[in-house]
């Protein structure tokens, strides 16, 4: 399957880049799992998450053609 | 109701006029503004100009949301919202939050709400120059009593 990642914030400057296409095993996974494929790491605790740009957790699950976006908290207004 | 997002400065009170004048005539009794500035300060620090980063289609549909709960909540008529995106300056508007009602009561709740929840939900990260640096913004400064009140509404 092939998921669309995108960075905000920190969590841009963490990564180095903005965005990213990754292609994987399988018709689907949770984000946590994702995370860990594409950093090697536990995601930091204060990480939020959006799937196609709703808000979810490390448990959401995440399909082809999904976009999965990583940032800090967020600070507008 | 209407949500934009502006890379370059805007002027609250002429866009807010402009709004009203797409909007009938004689039916609403008051509108309620809210404008967010940048400070030249914040946690202590001088801070020169702020780049505000965001997340494309996610703001918009996010902000709309909180305005549509605002609407269910509260007996309002037209609601418009503007945020600034990119590198702004001391004393610059960075929101507007403009909500139109019959009655005030109704019109100040909404306006209240609306920039409560954007500030807790809509993707948007500010990052200051500092004399020490640039560094990113990590929480918002909180309007508790708001939210409790919200939270109470919501679960009503």
């Amino acid at each position: 399957m092939s998921v669309k990642i995108r960075y905000f914030a920190s969590m841009r400057d963490r990564m180095g880049k903005a965005e990213d296409t990754v292609v994987l095993e399988g018709s689907a996974m949770t984000v946590a799992n994702l995370w860990k494929k594409i950093s090697g790491q536990p995601l930091p605790s204060n990480t939020l998450i959006a799937v196609n740009m709703e808000y979810k957790d490390g448990n959401a699950e995440v399909k082809n053609g999904d976009e999965v976006a990583f940032f800090p908290p967020v600070t507008g207004g | 109701m209407k949500v934009e997002i502006h890379g370059i400065p805007f002027d609250p009170y002429a866009v807010t006029r402009d709004y009203e004048n797409t909007l009938p005539k004689g039916k609403h009794g008051g509108v309620v503004t809210f404008v967010g500035t940048m400070r030249d300060f914040n946690d202590g620090h001088d801070v020169s100009s702020m780049f505000l980063d965001h997340y494309p289609g996610m703001t918009e549909a996010h902000i709309l949301g909180v305005m549509e709960e605002a609407a269910r909540l509260s007996n309002i008529m037209n609601a418009y919202v503007v945020h600034r995106v990119g590198d702004i300056k001391p004393s610059e508007p960075i929101v507007l939050v403009a909500v139109w009602a019959a009655h005030r009561a109704d019109a100040f709740d909404a306006c209240r709400y609306i920039i409560n929840y954007l500030k807790e939900r809509a993707p948007f990260w500010k990052r200051e120059a500092t004399p020490q640096g640039k560094r990113w913004v990590e929480h918002n400064t909180a309007d508790p009593a708001a939210a409790a009140i919200g939270r109470a509404k919501r679960s009503a």
